[in-house]
């Protein structure tokens, strides 16, 4: 990177290396949402619904662990996927798979953290209309996911933002290697060390609008629930 | 034409429910039978609600049981048969985050007949016609409560428990919901309902309930009730003096 090129340029004229950075963030990030909120909506409904001794521990480490150190989280990956460790065989280490593990792991506590939130507060509404109509125990867990969608879809986006933000996980399990497992945040941290700052600015700045675009979607989910629900 | 009512009388024998060290009802021994509307009355806190979340089977008894024509029923689902056969709208329903017909629609799955239309009827019943597309949790409280009442219906139920169905409704749309009871009524279905309205109790009930402090003061046909009152707490509500 030339040291005299402005970030705007770089933004602006589509720098193909800048472009594949931000792609990969994006796509190790929206995967690990994806994984996460496979992972975290079942598992928040069910905690929603189930009664049994020992949940409410679960749900007082479920909220802490929504506030997982980044570093902590790629450091676990880390001892799990290095070449000793006991998933160390499938050669994941350094992959923008144990990115998207990391993240999943990172993301995870806080969609089924909201997602327990969201649809317990739901059933404790619909719960007597429910029974009274007898309505299946499937029926009902659809019931509630559907009816609480637009909030869960405010905790994927808040999970996103959280994936989108981190830099701690991926640089210790990716390893931040170029054309392959940097992204926006890692490239941020390596450029900025460097000196390289037009090319950290210019996916700062990317970064930031893409944080400002999923607020805007989180907002805009919210409205829509208000408007379809009341 | 719809089945006979096989599942009544319904029968509490010694009917206890003890909550959080309170006793809510106290030993009520009550036959509800097959018939007009039967009206439960008392003070607020007497136990109205309690006794009708009980015929539901979502308040567990504490002591006594339930019968309903002779059998015991776990009222937890169990027997979804006999259960189908019951509905009732809250004393505040809860409205699902759809549209009003969608609530209606909720109720009506498993129905195989056109739900559309059916939809429309029931909206039409209570007159609710034109608000079907409306996000439920945006109509008003009253109209809510009619829309819990179309709801109830579209279960096709035999046994109807209103918990003070007209409580938030205006003249004519509480005349609009005493005209279906008594419809639905003429119909076969048996209407239990609670009521703060004593005019209303004598215009619906074939018989009365009074409830006070969760134990049966008096219950008796409409006409006596009011005319000849039994117990002391009948005379003091019928005459406003009854407190909790
Ligand atoms: N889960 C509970 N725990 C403790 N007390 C309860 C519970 N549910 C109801 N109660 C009490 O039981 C009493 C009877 O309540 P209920 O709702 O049946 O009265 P009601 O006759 O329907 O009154 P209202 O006319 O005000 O609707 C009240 O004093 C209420 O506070
Ligand atoms: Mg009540």
């Amino acid at each position: 990177m030339a040291g005299e090129t402005s970030a705007f340029q770089l933004v602006l004229a589509g720098d193909p290396g800048l472009y594949a950075i931000v792609w990969l963030s994006l796509v190790v990030s929206l995967s690990a949402v994806a994984c996460a909120a496979l992972i975290g909506v079942p598992f928040g409904a069910w905690l929603a619904l189930t009664r049994f001794p020992g949940r409410e521990g679960i749900i007082v480490v479920l909220n802490a662990l929504m506030g997982l150190p980044p570093v902590v989280a790629g450091l676990a990956i880390y001892l799990l996927l290095s070449r000793s460790g006991p998933l160390g065989s499938f050669g994941l280490l350094f992959t923008p798979q144990a990115m998207v593990i990391a993240q999943t792991l990172l993301v995870t506590p806080i969609i089924a953290a909201l997602a327990r939130q969201t649809v317990e507060d739901l059933w404790a509404e619909y719960r007597d209309e429910l029974a009274a109509l007898d309505v299946r125990p499937f029926r009902r867990v659809a019931t509630l996911v559907w009816d609480a969608r637009f909030s869960l879809v405010t905790a994927l986006l808040a999970g996103f933002g959280r994936a989108a933000a981190e830099v701690g996980a991926i640089i210790i399990v990716g390893g931040n290697i170029d054309g392959f497992t940097r992204t926006m945040t890692t490239a941020i941290a390596l450029e900025t060390s460097k000196g390289d700052l037009p090319l950290a600015i210019g996916l700062g700045m990317v970064l930031m609008a893409i944080v400002i675009a999923i607020n805007a979607l989180a907002w805009g989910a919210r409205r829509a629930g208000e408007h379809y629900a009341g | 034409m719809r089945a006979p009512v096989t599942d009544l009388p319904l029968v509490f024998e010694q009917a206890n429910v003890i909550a959080g060290g309170v006793t809510i009802l106290d030993h009520v021994s009550l036959t509800l039978s097959a018939g007009p509307p039967t009206v439960l009355i008392g003070p607020n806190g007497a136990g109205k609600t309690t006794l009708l979340r009980v015929a539901m089977g979502l308040t567990p008894l504490s002591s006594g049981r339930i019968t309903w024509n002779g059998q015991e029923r776990s009222g937890s689902g169990s027997d979804s048969a006999s259960k189908a056969r019951r509905a009732i709208v809250f004393q505040r329903p809860a409205m699902l985050r759809r549209s009003a017909a969608a609530n209606i629609d909720y109720a009506l799955a498993g129905v195989s007949a056109p739900r559309a239309q059916r939809i429309d009827e029931l909206l039409a019943l209570v007159g609710l016609s034109g608000l079907g597309s409306r996000p439920a949790r945006r109509l008003s409280g009253g109209e809510q409560q009619r829309l819990a009442l179309a709801r109830a219906l579209a279960r096709d139920p035999a046994i109807l428990f209103l918990d003070e169905p007209t409580a938030s409704l205006d003249p004519a749309a509480t005349k609009a919901i005493e005209d279906i009871v008594r419809a639905v009524a003429a119909r076969g279905v048996k209407v239990v309902m609670s009521t703060h309205d004593l005019g209303q109790a004598k215009r619906l009930a074939g018989d009365v309930v009074l409830l006070h402090r969760g134990r049966l003061a008096e219950h008796g046909p409409t006409p006596a009730f009011f005319d000849t009152p039994r117990s002391d707490e009948a005379r003091q509500f019928i005459a406003g003096e009854l407190l909790v």
